[in-house]
């Protein structure tokens, strides 16, 4: 016979106010099982656990049920309680009588009759609680960071540096990612190689970081403190142990003219290359697309002379399973594709440049070597115009329906850069709104406005002309209602950013979810903004969400504390509140395992008791550690056979029947 | 004929204030007493002035509307005290028109107790007619 205690708070007069403790109590004082019915104004304080504890002793109840706050204030606070007083955790149900009750309600009578009928139902659904108990999981100390741009680089760094062993994958030839093309950072202006390099140089050296360049995440298998991932190392075709970085094989490969990526293809490369010239490890790769030798057999320049015998034409992709205890994704950014913009002529003329091309231009390994040049016929520009907003904040189709957010900054700093090195060049900036919320960014801003006389027009420009010599543009100073014909001589567009196209095909391999515009979803837009849904994926840099620089070094580095606290702990509690399959009753359709947003589902032979008949039949297998409780597949199974521990669909309907 | 680039830097000069750090947020019209009389509102006058435009300040109605009451230069949280661009450029139409104004004798006869003070500084500063 189950005994049943049942405690009303008053939350002081947030739920007294609109809630008669006296006519909850006297509702279900009667009810068959009830064996204490108590009440005081702060259950959740000392002296109100004290009174659980107290009747749960005194009483040896088999079940409480405390009408009181939302289950997420203080499920876990009442759990804790009977645990301590020798109940199992999972033997108490919380009424919801504030959230649900107090705050909406005004009559206090009614209010008082429908915390009755919620209490009712809680009493109801704890008879049919059974104990449950959590499984404990090893962790192993080893994380995977995914992307080697500044994000990973520091989220690398800190794990590194609190002892665990850290892989860092990156699918370019080189660590460093986009801060690396950068040429200054905003508001300092300090130089962006400068204060990027020795990161890379500290994680590359780090004994317990191991970087591998030109690699990619190939499948990922496990869950919270056991994941299991497959990196494939592409072929680099040099043998890293053996290579010098002389650069000896770069220059000597007769295959020049392929757009060099890291340049944004303004630059030509080798078919051997680095990427920059500060690149981490200083190992060149074979683009085996474009050499002579991969494609056709005859050249092998490069391996004649390289001193050390590096070269290897012969390697092949090598696959790496390592096991990790978290992971990491730090996958970035990109700028869209301007091909639906056609009013601002970026396809059709040369001197139309998006705002990352022109980080290139004015840095002095760029293609200009950091002079302000058309790129059409190598004139320097006496006007120069910035659009920004460029597919931000469009929600045509044609863009993105967010802020960039980096852009106004960004876009301040390429005018300040121009307007510092060459003050006769006129700079306009067509703007939307100006955003420049941070330390010292407004102010930044204005000075480029104030002291530097770049010139701010609000007002988005309709089109852009290239008539040869110069380019016109047509738009509107909003504040003044003036009509705007101006010519100029260099156009550079505030491009909107996006995640790159590998952050969706990872994010599934991670059953991690991704919003509408594939950014990485966090656990909590406010609470939990560095970890993924998914128990043990964490997110830093920008494939989260547009950020800057300082933005992205904070959220790695707290990425980073998350992903320590994780693997200083030697086993992980699970959560028992998940879905069990009653393997006599699964038929094995399959119908479960795809709405399974964890990929906790498997399927497996298994003896069943078939009326009697003991057979071994295909039937659904639930991974504990990796199952959250969510509920899906108990919807789907045509037969029954799943169902959710401690919210079981015989529990529900006894509070259904309850209420109704 | 004045040089309108020249004749901008000077106003601009004499007003002491630095048009540049307005960053157009409408304060000084939303405090302007004299704003429905104007045909140029004083945060376009901030505009018309970065872009060189004394011409069309010199012909507008603004000059002589405004009441030199200076709530538009308390307000500014820029510090850019349209009034006293105003002023400026008032005094390079006197300069240009050569000297009209009322003078102390003129104001004698006008004077009553009711009379603010404001409006009798303002009318050193205007033209006869």
């Amino acid at each position: 016979m189950e005994k049943i205690g049942f405690f009303v708070c008053h939350c002081g007069s947030n739920i007294k106010a609109t809630v008669d403790p006296n006519v909850v109590l006297d509702g279900v004082r009667s009810i068959p099982g009830i064996v204490v019915a108590e009440q005081y104004p702060y259950m959740c304080a000392k002296t109100g656990q004290n009174m659980i504890a107290d009747a749960i002793k005194t009483n040896g109840l088999t079940g409480i049920v405390i009408a009181a706050c939302s289950p997420r204030m203080h499920e876990a606070t009442f759990r804790k309680v009977a645990e301590a007083a020798g109940l199992n955790p999972y033997m108490v149900e919380i009424a919801n009588i504030r959230e649900h009750v107090s705050w909406i309600h005004k009559n206090k009578e009614e209010g008082s009759q429908k915390a009755v009928a919620l209490a009712k139902a809680a009493i109801a659904k704890v008879k049919l609680n059974a104990p449950l108990f959590p499984e404990e999981n090893s962790v192993i100390k080893r994380a995977l960071v995914i992307g080697g741009g500044i994000a990973g680089i520091q989220a690398a760094l800190d794990i590194a540096e609190a002892g665990y062993e850290v892989d860092l994958v990156e699918s370019s030839p080189s660590i460093g990612g986009k801060m690396a093309q950068l040429d200054k950072t905003f508001p300092t202006l300090d130089c962006s190689a400068c204060i990027l390099t020795p990161k890379m140089v500290d994680a590359a050296s780090h004994d317990k970081i191991n970087i591998m360049t030109y690699s990619e995440v190939e499948k990922v298998e496990g869950f919270v403190g056991n994941f299991t991932v497959t990196v494939r190392k592409k072929a680099r075709s040099v043998c890293m142990e053996k290579c010098t970085g002389c650069g000896d094989c770069w220059n000597k490969c007769p295959v020049k003219n392929i757009p060099l990526e890291f340049d944004l293809g303004l630059q030509n490369r080798k078919a051997i290359y680095i990427p920059f010239a500060q690149a981490l490890p200083l190992v060149p790769v074979i683009d085996r697309e474009h050499c002579i030798m991969m494609k056709s057999g005859k050249c092998g320049l490069c391996q004649t002379v390289c001193q050390p015998g590096a070269i290897e034409f012969d390697q092949e992709d090598e696959l790496v399973t390592q096991k990790y205890g978290a992971v990491v994704t730090a996958t970035g950014f990109e700028t869209i594709n301007l091909d639906k913009f056609g009013e601002y002529a970026y396809n059709d003329s040369k001197d139309v440049i998006t705002s990352f091309e022109f980080e290139r231009i004015t840095h002095g390994a760029g293609p200009t070597g950091g002079e302000l040049k058309r790129l059409s016929d190598g004139r320097k520009p006496k006007s120069v115009t910035f659009i920004q907003c460029v597919g931000s904040r469009d929600i045509s189709g044609r863009g993105k329906p967010y802020c960039s957010k980096i852009c106004c900054m960004y876009t301040a700093k390429h005018a300040v850069l121009i307007k510092d090195k060459y003050p006769d060049v006129n700079v306009n900036v067509f703007y939307i709104d100006m955003r420049t919320p941070g330390k010292a960014y407004d102010e930044f801003y204005r000075r480029g406005v104030e002291e530097y006389g770049v010139k701010y027009i609000k007002g988005q420009v309709g089109k852009v002309v290239d008539k040869g010599n110069c380019l016109t543009i047509s738009a509107v100073d909003l504040l003044d209602n003036v009509k705007m014909e101006l010519e100029t001589d260099m156009v550079i567009l505030a491009t909107a950013i996006q995640p790159v196209p590998s952050a969706k095909p990872l994010a599934s391999m991670l059953s991690a979810s991704i919003d509408t515009n594939n950014f990485m979803t966090e656990a909590h837009a406010k609470l939990r903004p560095v970890e993924s849904p998914t128990a043990g994926v964490f997110l830093a840099g920008a494939g989260q969400g547009p950020k800057d620089i300082p933005e992205t070094v904070g959220q790695a580095g707290a990425a980073a504390a998350k992903v320590i606290g994780l693997l200083s702990k030697d086993v992980l509690l699970s959560n028992p509140c998940t879905a069990m399959v009653d393997i006599n009753a699964c038929n094995g359709c399959s119908l479960c395992a795809p709405v399974c947003p964890y990929g906790a589902i498997s399927y497996g032979p298994a003896t069943v008791n078939d009326h009697g008949l003991k057979t071994i039949e295909r039937v659904s297998h639930i991974n504990q550690a990796l199952c959250q409780g969510c509920g899906a597949c108990v919807v789907v199974c045509p037969s029954g056979a799943m169902d959710l521990q401690g919210f079981s669909n015989k529990q529900l309907l006894a509070e259904v029947d309850a209420l109704c | 004929m004045l040089n309108p680039a020249f004749e901008t830097k000077e106003i601009l000069l004499n007003s002491r204030t630095i048009a540049e750090k307005c960053m157009k947020c409408g304060r000084c019209s939303a405090a302007c007493p004299s704003y429905e009389q104007m045909d140029i509102r004083p945060h376009q006058f901030v505009s018309y002035l970065m872009r060189g435009d004394v011409d069309g300040l010199l012909s507008s109605t603004t000059l002589w509307k405004c009441l030199s009451c200076f709530a538009c230069v308390q307000r500014c949280p820029r510090g850019v005290a349209p009034a006293q661009l105003i002023e400026s450029v008032r005094l390079a139409a006197i300069r240009q028109k050569g000297g009209d104004g009322i003078t102390v004798e003129d104001v004698v006869g006008e004077l009553d107790d009711e009379m603010p003070q404001q409006l009798l500084v303002a009318a050193f500063r205007k033209y006869k007619g």
